[in-house]
């Protein structure tokens, strides 16, 4: 490759990093603080459906074997 | 330096060059700005904000299932939309559809290559696309005759030029998304083969893809071996957000089920949690006691708590907003490769080098 030509590929790679941090610096950004409170809302609000964080009883869950009962 | 023949040359050289360090130049700045903006809406830590939150209890989680059948290393496991049907892919080149319920193998496919690496579902059902060293996708459509000979149907999705590390199909079966060795990722029209858009950014593999919730919208994310991992936009194949904080590859990324955040897990040994419109790191999931690298990582239904797979055989149960581990299982043998939660949440599959897959609930 002459020199020209490695000059303006470095130059296209440079300049494609130019577009994409304007492009990430353009972002609107929100605070952590609000941030965190709308992924605690959210984990709230859907706790008591989440079977593994609440714990479901053994006959409603296909994978936790139901006891024999023996009828004496 | 060489002396060109002509003048013109000459000062076009100079100009290339002037441009040259005029654009590094505004790459640094845009960096420092960056910087700074992320740093000024960084007011609290998450862990802090959930000080109010209740503790969580013991968790009692145990192998409920042992899948056995494969001949070598599990890679990689995908679940069925009917909550009991699993996917997996061997080192052997084996591809197997198991009941998990029942343990029962329904299907088995050969594939042509060793290290498959990548398998997944389709959402219907009905049928399943693996992947690996042979440096492609293919789709098979799973017949209801069990005799039937799946790998004659075999359609050949997507051509990479290196492995394939990961696929997923999108909300429908027409259309998959890939992500390979070759550092690119790439979005497939199932029927006709055709590339409907290729992703690239990432200067290394790509390891791993999550698509986003469908009702966030047309984004994924990627992790890669340059510790990057990248938020794309699907139709306009442009990277909105990149996140390098990993000292290490990333192995896996996991969206949070609301899609304003991910989780990502690498071979530094840590997970951590991304928050996409705070656009930064807010949590680390790590102890002094873990050096073992996380090979995969899958939230709970509510996003309370990560299953952490890692090197060490082990998997991690962490509290995803206070940051601390609640629990952890013992039971594979060998590395656990690849976890993912059941559609329905109420257990998560593992499977490991160990040749074996489990189901715990």
């Amino acid at each position: 490759m002459s020199s020209k030509m490695q000059s303006s590929s470095s130059t296209a790679q440079a300049r494609r990093m130019v577009q994409q941090l304007r492009i990430e610096a353009s972002f609107e950004r929100i605070k952590v603080s609000k941030a965190s409170s709308d992924l605690m809302r959210y984990c709230g609000e859907h706790a008591k459906n989440d079977p593994l964080l609440m714990g479901i009883p053994a006959s409603e869950n296909p994978f936790k074997d139901k006891k024999p009962c023996t009828v004496l | 330096m060489r002396s060109p023949l002509i003048p013109e040359m000459a000062t076009q050289e100079v100009q290339l060059n002037e441009t040259l360090v005029h654009l590094k130049t505004e790459s640094e700045t845009l960096k420092s700005k960056l910087e700074e903006e992320r740093a000024k809406l960084h007011d609290v830590e998450l862990h802090q904000v959930a000080e109010k939150v209740e503790g969580l209890g013991q968790f009692v989680m145990k192998t409920r299932r042992t899948l056995k059948g494969h001949g070598n290393k599990v890679l990689c496991m995908d679940w069925c939309k009917d909550k009991r049907r699993i996917v997996s892919s061997s080192q052997d080149g084996k591809v197997i559809v198991w009941d998990a319920f029942t343990t029962n193998k329904e299907h088995a496919v050969t594939m042509p290559c060793t290290w498959v690496m990548a398998c997944a579902y389709a959402p219907s059902g009905c049928a399943v696309a693996c992947g690996g060293l042979d440096n492609k996708c293919s789709v098979y459509p799973l017949s209801l005759d069990k005799n039937e000979n799946l790998a004659a149907k075999k359609k050949s999705v997507a051509m990479h030029t290196n492995y394939l590390s990961a696929c997923s199909f999108t909300n429908s079966d027409m259309q998959i998304l890939t992500s390979s060795g070759d550092g690119t990722c790439a979005l497939w029209d199932v029927e006709s083969g055709q590339l409907l858009q290729s992703f690239h950014g990432h200067a290394a593999d790509v390891l791993c893809l999550d698509l986003a919730p469908s009702e966030t919208g047309n984004t994924f994310v990627s992790g890669g071996c340059d510790k990057k991992a990248n938020v794309w936009d699907m139709r306009s194949g442009q990277c909105i957000q990149s996140f390098e904080t990993h000292e290490s590859d990333i192995n896996s990324v996991r969206y949070y089920p609301s899609g304003d955040a991910f989780a990502s897990g690498s071979d530094d040994a840590t997970c951590r949690l991304y928050d996409l419109r705070a656009d930064r790191e807010v949590a680390i999931y790590s102890k002094e006691s873990i050096i073992f690298g996380v090979s995969s990582v899958d939230f709970s239904l509510s996003g309370r708590l990560l299953f952490a797979g890692y090197n060490d055989y082990t998997i991690n149960v962490w509290d995803v907003l206070k940051g601390t581990r609640v629990s952890i299982l013992f039971g594979h043998e060998n590395r656990v490769s690849t976890l993912r939660v059941s559609p329905d949440g109420t257990a998560f599959c593992t499977g490991s080098w160990d040749h074996t897959l489990r189901i715990w609930a």
